[in-house]
């Protein structure tokens, strides 16, 4: 089973970051296979950025996405930019107070990144919210794994990361679960 | 780990990451270079890591200062490196040849980007593959390694110094920005598991008796700068005690000798992977990056019906041309598929047993499955 995922945002933003974390996860601690590239707009300071991750429970040969299972966008440009690149039926996480966009071919998934980032009190966190919610949709790495990366990665933060990965994981959880009752009618 | 060698174990790291972890483990401790997208993180990360361990890396003036360093270094009796993209590579091509007839071992890593020229400087090339073999002026042989993935990035950068280090010569590893910048799992082993390959030292007692250049041997001994040996190189052609000659027979010598050295050894220096060949009748032959797009397109065509196999050429020069005939003997067609507009496909033609359909792709972005894979199927009909 072969996973894709582009996680893209404004520079600072974190996707990048957010990207490894993931990739990471899955490669170190979730058993799987995993590629990780990286793409900048020619400027970095406001400049879009991404990652793309595949996932894949065998070795990874063409290592580039072909079409996205998860898109999970920082800035509402990369909404529309990116949209083609998302299967049909597929699912797009979205920071629900920078996006407006939505669609009616995929899953959209507003997660409010930024009020969950803010509660904490490190607005810096809204990407690892986001992971949460990517890792939710994926169902693998599983949670735990992300969560170990994450301490790797920001060990002298462990807990602040815990909660807002955690966060979004169980808001994406619960938005999965209401819209699979709608389309079920 | 307070040695500063890197930690055993699995790894997620980024390419060019993976590429400095093994220079360390090969025992390379001296890094000159000028960054150059996309290879500067090997630079990068060489400053970080090389004083941990005892070594060092410097940044010099241009690429062809980089690789004169690199020789000083080499005779000082160091293991050294250096790294670049198209630009800087051209600028090397001459002290490559420098390092050639000096019999210098010195590592050259390539991360190709789009060219001609500055190109497209944050985007993948394969432009490289003739330069890498015939750049330099004169007649000198290369060993050149392609690889398609993190962990074959780190084990032959490893292979690159052993050859070197064995042979006496440079050898290039030939990346691309895919490989180079991409991240993936790598398995780092422990010091013991690696086998590193020393290079034969000259020993300063038996100078009185020995030529320096024996031209009739495999490889020489290498006499190191400050051990008492005397240090005559010259870039000029030389006789067997190490001085300017104008000699066209001990020409023939000296070049006999130093292109034997990689001749002799060609079949020991041939790495390759096959996948699906046995039964194939259409073959993609692909290096480096393309070869993970060309892995895709046959399973595709296998899963369509179509008996596709993948051969993986990893040394490109000295090329391997025994694998190319037996291969082509027992299939319908060769496919070949590069992100340039023709390289590698010329040797390959020049052994094929038969037809060849060449599959040329811009630089600017990896070569995609479906390309490959309707190529396979024109072929296979």
């Amino acid at each position: 089973m072969r996973h894709e995922v582009r996680i893209t945002g404004l520079g600072g933003q974190g996707a990048i970051t957010a990207g490894h974390i993931l990739g990471r996860a899955a490669a170190i601690y979730g058993d799987k296979e995993a590629v990780v590239t990286e793409g900048y707009s020619p400027y970095i300071t406001g400049g879009w950025s991404r990652a793309d991750v595949i996932i894949s429970d065998e070795p990874i040969d063409y290592p580039l996405i072909t079409k996205l299972d998860v898109l999970a966008t920082m800035y509402d440009e990369g909404f529309v930019q990116n949209l083609r690149h998302v299967k049909s039926r597929g699912v797009i996480i979205t920071v629900k107070e920078l996006v407006k966009h939505s669609s009616k071919d995929h899953k959209v998934l507003p997660i409010p990144a930024i009020e969950v980032a803010e509660q904490l009190g490190r607005r810096i966190v809204a990407n690892i919210v986001i992971l949460g919610a990517i890792t939710a949709v994926l169902g693998t790495p599983p949670l735990e794994s992300v969560e170990k990366a994450l301490a790797d990665r920001f060990p002298k933060a462990v807990e602040l990361n815990r909660k807002a990965v955690q966060q979004g994981y169980s808001i994406a959880s619960e938005l999965l679960a209401s819209t699979d009752v709608l389309e079920e009618r | 780990m307070s040695s500063g060698l890197p930690r055993p174990g699995v790894h997620f790291m980024m390419g060019n990451f993976a590429c400095v972890e093994a220079a360390i483990l090969a025992g390379c401790r001296f890094f000159a270079g000028y960054p150059i997208t996309p290879s500067s993180e090997i630079f990068e990360r060489a400053c970080v890591r090389f004083p941990q361990v005892g070594g060092i890396a410097v940044e010099m003036e241009d690429e062809m200062a980089s690789v004169a360093a690199l020789i000083g270094a080499s005779y000082a009796g160091a293991k050294a490196m250096t790294a670049t993209s198209g630009p800087g590579f051209s600028l090397m091509m001459e002290n490559i040849g420098l390092a050639f007839i000096m019999e210098a071992p010195i590592v050259i890593v390539n991360v190709q980007r789009a060219g001609p020229s500055t190109g497209i400087p944050t985007l993948i090339g394969q432009g490289d593959v003739m330069q890498a073999r015939w750049g330099s002026h004169g007649d000198i042989e290369t060993v050149v390694y392609s690889p398609s993935s993190v962990q074959e990035f780190f084990d032959l950068t490893i292979q690159a110094f052993n050859t070197a280090e064995r042979l006496r010569t440079p050898v290039i590893v030939l990346t691309d920005q895919l490989v180079g910048l991409m991240w993936e799992k790598v398995v780092i082993p422990s010091p013991e598991e690696v086998k590193v390959v020393e290079r034969k030292i000259m020993d300063a007692r038996l100078l009185s008796t020995r030529l320096p250049f024996d031209y009739t041997v495999d490889v020489n001994p290498m006499p190191i700068v400050g051990t008492g040996c005397r240090v005559n190189i010259d870039s000029l052609t030389h006789d067997e005690r190490g001085y300017p000659t104008t000699s066209q027979e001990i020409s023939e010598k000296m070049l006999r000798y130093l292109l034997g050295k990689i001749r002799n050894h060609a079949r020991e220096l041939w790495l390759y992977k096959e996948f699906m060949i046995d039964d194939a009748e259409v073959v993609v032959v692909a290096y480096g990056s393309t070869a993970r797009s060309a892995l895709n397109a046959v399973k595709q065509a296998r899963s369509r019906g179509i008996k596709a196999g993948l051969l993986q050429l990893i040394t490109l020069w000295p090329f391997p041309s025994d694998v190319i005939e037996k291969v082509s003997q027992h299939v319908n067609a060769l496919v070949v598929p590069e992100i340039n507009f023709g390289q590698l496909v010329h040797p390959i033609r020049e052994y094929a047993k038969c037809p060849i359909l060449e599959v040329n792709w811009a630089p600017g972005s990896l070569i995609e499955p479906n390309v490959i894979l309707d190529a396979v199927g024109v072929a296979a009909a």
